[in-house]
């Protein structure tokens, strides 16, 4: 497999650009290297920060209006032709709106469409719940053939383009709206679709994360172990499907307690695909989720937002340290795991 | 060039001969779209033999010409089609809609030879169909994009952000037809949802329009050429048609939109189409 990090990649800092922006300018390389690549947008080409894609390719971009529908369906027509579309409008439009096109047009036809779903999550506080998505992993991960990634930062966003180009078939990369923290310092941390990234090793406990609740479980470790003396595992589980089986293994029998995080309801999304990876391998644990308690979302700051539904550091915090005292049943032979 | 009246009559022969293949399939099929399949016939007639550049001995050539049947429900019509043009062969046919069967009542692209694209839920194959031509335009490639629209599908909102993509983009390349039977599931359009004016609708949305009658191959042949003599827009040809057309006892019914028919039927339908009806 071709790496997706190294020195023949342009490297653009996190820290400065938001993962949109980091997005348009990786598909600028792509674009140099591949002429069957096309960005496609309805009328979003400004807030899915394509414009430098814009500025550099402006015959390989085509902004089909407000009409998602359309959007998503015309993609399919250009994979069918030979073309390497990628697509970006939020996750709320690509997910919902769209739907019917992306499973029918685009994952039943196996097609190579990357569709890149911005304002994931409550990203977008202040906009409303019209205009956050907390269903779109439920609803991307249940199409056969999708393969989904929420990457937790700039950086990881970089990896998560350029290894989607790399991948046959339709991929969906969910990405905020562009104020969250990093977490990586670089792109070069070894990035693989399908394949979780340890962010923290640890003994007592994991929280499983994604998208912007990695840098919070993260913070939450480093927090946990300097107040409480635990030792937190963190695993970014970026891609949610095909989900690392073999990571989370790992984890129930190392730690026994897994935590959750994700900014999604709390039915469907990572949560979910983990308790399905769990309960098939019989083995018990202590098992939360944490995110939206299904509901929609209160209107209000990202970070507010995350500190509400106990996404950030303290709410993840919290979950632990409650996570920690469950009582669960352990099966007799637990110990020939190892 | 316009159809010979010589060319006319052999597109008339095979009409009759993929209409009574149609019958047979239903048959088969244990059940069939058969009147829209019947009503679009004989414009997929002579796209199939006389206009589209393909080659069904490659049927991933990629300098053929595109089809796509928007209205998916005909795929008991296009599958029969492709039999006879030899993408494969007729026997597959009476194994249609069974068990682990390639052909279901809406053709899978991915299991059956010349399907350009998987379709069945209405509202899909004109945005694909965009897609698709613009697909050719971007790699300088000449072929064409054809695509047939139900007309009771023309209901969907996402025919209509097609159409105006496509105007926008100035797609001269892909010519729409709509099969103009004047029925959908529950009944008339025109008592269900009515599409009229139909033909200002379409120009409105800036594409060059022809009305023509879809079961006279002048008509269906000077529209086509027409077509690809356009320059600066798609051409939308709404071809009044007859649901059922051929099959005497199916024509204008609304109960003909799916049916099941036993072979005593399917006699009876074959007569009335030999008989010269079409």
């Amino acid at each position: 497999m071709t790496e997706v990090t190294g020195t023949t990649w342009n490297v653009y800092d996190a820290n400065t650009l938001t993962q949109a922006e980091i997005y348009g300018r990786v598909l600028c390389d792509l674009a140099e290297a591949d002429a069957r690549i096309v960005a496609l947008t309805a009328d979003l080409a400004r807030s899915t920060k394509i414009g430098v894609f814009q500025d550099k390719f402006p015959q390989r971009v085509f902004n089909v209006g407000i009409a998602e529908q359309n959007l998503f369906g015309i993609a399919a027509g250009m994979a069918k032709s030979g073309l390497l579309p990628f697509v970006s409008t939020m996750s709320a439009f690509a997910s919902m709106r769209a739907l019917e096109q992306v499973r029918t047009d685009i994952c039943y036809q196996n097609l190579d469409v990357k569709i890149i779903a911005t304002h994931g999550g409550v990203s977008f506080g202040q906009a409303g719940t019209t205009h956050h998505c907390t269903e779109d992993i439920a609803i991307q991960r249940s199409l056969a053939n999708m393969c989904v990634i929420v990457p937790a930062d700039g950086w990881e966003t970089a990896n998560a383009v350029r290894a989607a180009v790399l991948r046959p078939g339709p991929v969906y990369i969910r990405l905020g709206r562009g104020f969250e923290p990093t977490h990586f310092e670089n792109d070069d941390y070894g990035f693989e679709i399908g394949k979780a990234v340890t962010i923290n090793e640890g003994t007592d406990i994991t929280v499983i994360a994604c998208g912007v609740a990695v840098y919070h479980a993260a913070e939450a470790a480093k927090l946990l172990r300097d107040q409480d003396g635990i030792s937190v595992r963190v695993l970014d589980v970026h891609t949610i499907k095909p989900i690392d089986e073999e990571a989370i293994m790992a984890a129930v029998i190392d730690t026994r307690r897994i935590l959750v995080v994700e900014e999604h309801n709390v039915i469907g999304g990572l949560g979910s695909a983990v308790a399905d990876v769990i309960a098939a391998s019989g083995k018990g644990c202590a098992f939360a989720k944490s995110g939206l308690p299904d509901c929609y979302s209160e209107v209000g700051y990202p970070e507010d937002l995350y500190s509400h539904y106990c996404i950030d550091g303290d709410g993840i915090v919290g979950q632990v340290r409650e996570l920690l005292h469950r009582e669960f049943e352990a099966d007799e032979d637990w110990q020939d795991e190892h | 060039m316009p159809l010979s009246p010589e060319e006319i009559r052999s597109l008339q022969a095979k009409a009759r001969q993929l209409r009574c293949d149609m019958v047979d399939v239903t048959v088969w099929a244990g059940g069939a779209h058969i009147g829209g399949a019947l009503s679009m016939t004989d414009v997929l007639t002579a796209l199939y033999y006389h206009y589209l550049n393909v080659k069904p001995a490659e049927p991933g050539w990629p300098e053929r010409d595109r089809f796509v049947l928007s209205k998916g429900h005909g795929g008991v019509g296009l599958a029969a089609v492709l039999a006879d043009k030899g993408y494969y062969s007729k026997d597959l046919l009476k194994e249609f809609n069974h068990f682990k069967s390639p052909f279901g009542m809406h053709l899978d692209g991915n299991k059956v030879p010349g399907v350009d694209a998987s379709t069945g839920s209405l509202g899909h194959g004109l945005s694909m169909s965009v897609g698709m031509a613009l697909g050719a335009r971007f790699q300088k490639q000449s072929w064409r994009t054809y695509c047939l629209l139900g007309d009771g599908e023309c209901n969907e909102g996402s025919v209509w952000e097609a159409a105006m993509a496509a105007h926008h983009y100035k797609i001269d390349t892909l010519t729409a037809f709509t099969d103009r039977n004047h029925m959908m599931i529950d009944g008339r359009t025109e008592d269900i949802m009515s599409l009229e004016p139909l033909a200002e609708k379409w120009r409105a949305f800036g594409w060059e329009v022809r009305e023509i009658d879809g079961h006279d191959y002048a008509q269906i042949g000077a529209a086509i050429e027409g077509a690809q003599a356009t320059k600066g827009a798609p051409t939308m040809i709404i071809c009044n048609t007859v649901k059922g057309k051929g099959v005497g006892f199916m024509e204008d019914q609304v109960k003909w939109h799916y049916g099941s028919i036993d072979s005593e039927l399917a006699a009876k339908a074959k007569a009335s189409i030999t008989g010269g009806a079409s």
